[in-house]
């Protein structure tokens, strides 16, 4: 299928399904692209997961009463995210031991409560790697608006949330509260990861807030600049991926992904100043220089 | 004159005493050495001074006035450079501005005020050339220079720094004793641990010992009985570190 006829397909009034996927897409891409920099940074992809995994017995909940899947996934997303925050202040366990207690036990939970649903062979798989069809207008408002809430408070806490993850112990000298500045960092990545589950799906949306984030780091050395491309590469792929898997009736959540790795492997091998193609000798005689002047 | 006093300070960490009944003061234009045996408290007494933990009994007073929660005094905190995120993507530059966080107060940027004391404290700790640089392309003592002037920036009347010198080469090491008492001059204190005794002797204009609670303190001219240093690092009479002392 040619990008035109792709084109023409997002304006047919019968595939009005289409649009909308499309949008949701790239919105929640652009916001995990955002929020994922902090996760990447943090090395906290693990709590990533784990969030990822925890907004599903709040989805399943959901399903079950026909309540609001948003609603009802940042609901149990926060609640995880709360718990593993407070339980990691015991110094006895480590903190991914504490979210692999928590992780696993919430999607258990989900499990159990979604098998009481009718239809839930068809409806788990849909959780699970998502589904571009289905999506109510009213999903779209929510996501906007919930995406517009998370990238809000990045801008508006940007500074603090730098301050926390170089070093905490001079975040808690300065007098930041870090334990809290953390928990809404959590909610921030449950909100991003509850607003894209829909499309790319619950096992997948890791790679939303993962992957974007690790591409760009590997280009830049600049945190604004990684913060600007990881939502541009995030929302392009999506874009792609859904046209990609539409031409070729690929599962969307899949080729989205697929097409992410692709550019991440790109950067990889290609990057400008870390890639294996870079220009290594100039490297190596610039480290010489620094070290004279140290 | 007094910029940091220490009053009768007892610090419990997990139901267990780890400092007891201390007392130091640190002058204006003075640079202290703080010394001790591992598990001694040195960290415990710089994380209390900065407000990080409470105090069971005492005081820490800083221009007069008692230091009761972390980010309110006029103290810059150096912590070991180990703490840091060495492979984040910021510029020097940046990370100094990060020093001025606390103070700037949430949803306020920085202005020019905030950037000149940036542009000032690059100055003291010599760094200025290479403002824009990502940290993690510096070396070792470049680095510890980055973490200096963050606490810099908020023009503290005092400084601690927690074991500045571990793990650098020795013309590093150097150069940054120097940039650290000249850090003393003027209006600031400067109070810092160390494990390096003889750069110790030589750099601080006084040294308190510690271990548990403060054994002695004085200039090194002071201190010259070895009963004070076999007494708080626990060795005998014929341990290499004393004949470090008479030698200098």
């Amino acid at each position: 299928m040619s990008p035109i006829e792709f084109l023409t397909d997002l304006f047919n009034p019968e595939l009005a399904f289409l649009p909308k996927a499309l949008l949701i897409a790239v919105m929640s891409s652009v916001v995990c692209g955002v929020v994922g920099c902090y996760v990447v940074l943090r090395g906290m992809a693990f709590i990533g997961d784990a969030v990822a995994h925890a907004v599903f017995p709040g989805l399943a909940v959901a399903f079950v009463v026909s309540g609001n899947l948003i609603l009802g996934g940042t609901l149990a997303g926060v609640a995880t995210a709360i718990l593993v925050a407070v339980f990691s202040q015991n110094r006895r366990l480590r903190e991914d031991s504490v979210i692999g207690v928590f992780f696993v036990a919430a999607f258990a939970l989900g499990i159990v409560i979604i098998s009481r649903a009718p239809g839930y062979a068809g409806s788990l798989q849909q959780f699970l790697f998502g589904s571009i069809t289905g999506i109510p207008d009213e999903d779209l408002y929510v996501a906007g608006g919930a995406g517009v809430l998370v990238l809000g408070v990045v801008f508006l806490l940007h500074k603090e949330f730098v301050a926390i993850t170089l070093d905490r112990e001079m975040a808690r000298a300065m007098g930041l509260r870090v334990f809290w500045l953390d928990i809404l960092l959590y909610v921030l990545v449950t909100l991003a990861v509850v607003i894209s589950v829909q499309t790319i799906g619950n096992i997948l949306v890791l790679a939303l807030l993962i992957t974007p984030a690790a591409t760009a780091r590997l280009l830049t050395d600049r945190l604004g600049v990684m913060m600007t491309l990881a939502p541009a590469i995030g929302g392009l792929s999506a874009l792609v991926g859904l046209y990609v898997s539409w031409s070729w009736d690929f599962p969307t959540g899949g080729t989205i992904v697929l097409v992410l790795t692709a550019v991440f492997l790109t950067a990889w091998l290609l990057g400008p100043k870390h890639g294996l193609l870079a220009r290594r000798p100039h490297r190596a005689a610039d480290e010489h220089v620094m070290e004279a002047a140290a | 004159m007094t910029a940091l006093g220490v009053e009768s300070l007892s610090v419990e960490l997990g139901g267990r005493l780890v400092l007891t009944d201390v007392d130091l003061a640190v002058d204006k234009g003075e640079l202290v050495g703080l010394v001790g045996p591992n598990g001694a408290g040195k960290t415990t007494l710089l994380r209390t001074l900065v407000g990080l933990l409470h105090p069971r009994t005492g005081r820490v007073l800083v221009a007069d006035r008692p230091v009761r929660r972390p980010g309110r005094a006029e103290i810059g905190y150096v912590p070991q450079r180990h703490e840091f995120a060495w492979d984040f993507p910021i510029s020097v530059e940046n990370v100094v501005m990060t020093g001025r966080t606390g103070r700037l107060g949430l949803l306020r940027r920085p202005g020019v005020a905030d950037w000149e004391a940036v542009a000032e404290a690059l100055e003291l700790v010599r760094m200025t050339g290479l403002r824009t640089r990502p940290v993690g392309q510096l070396s070792g003592g470049q680095r510890q220079r980055v973490l200096v002037a963050r606490a810099l920036a908020l023009r503290p009347a005092v400084l601690l720094l927690d074991e500045p010198f571990t793990g650098l080469d020795m013309p590093t090491q150097e150069l940054l004793s120097e940039l650290v008492l000249s850090l003393a001059h003027e209006a600031r204190a400067v109070l810092m641990t160390t494990h390096d005794l003889p750069a110790a002797l030589y750099t601080c204009h006084r040294l308190a010992l510690l271990n548990r609670t403060i054994v002695a303190a004085g200039t090194p001219e002071q201190l010259r009985d070895e009963r004070l240093w076999m007494d708080t690092f626990g060795v005998g009479e014929h341990n290499p570190l004393l004949k470090i002392l008479k030698a200098t």
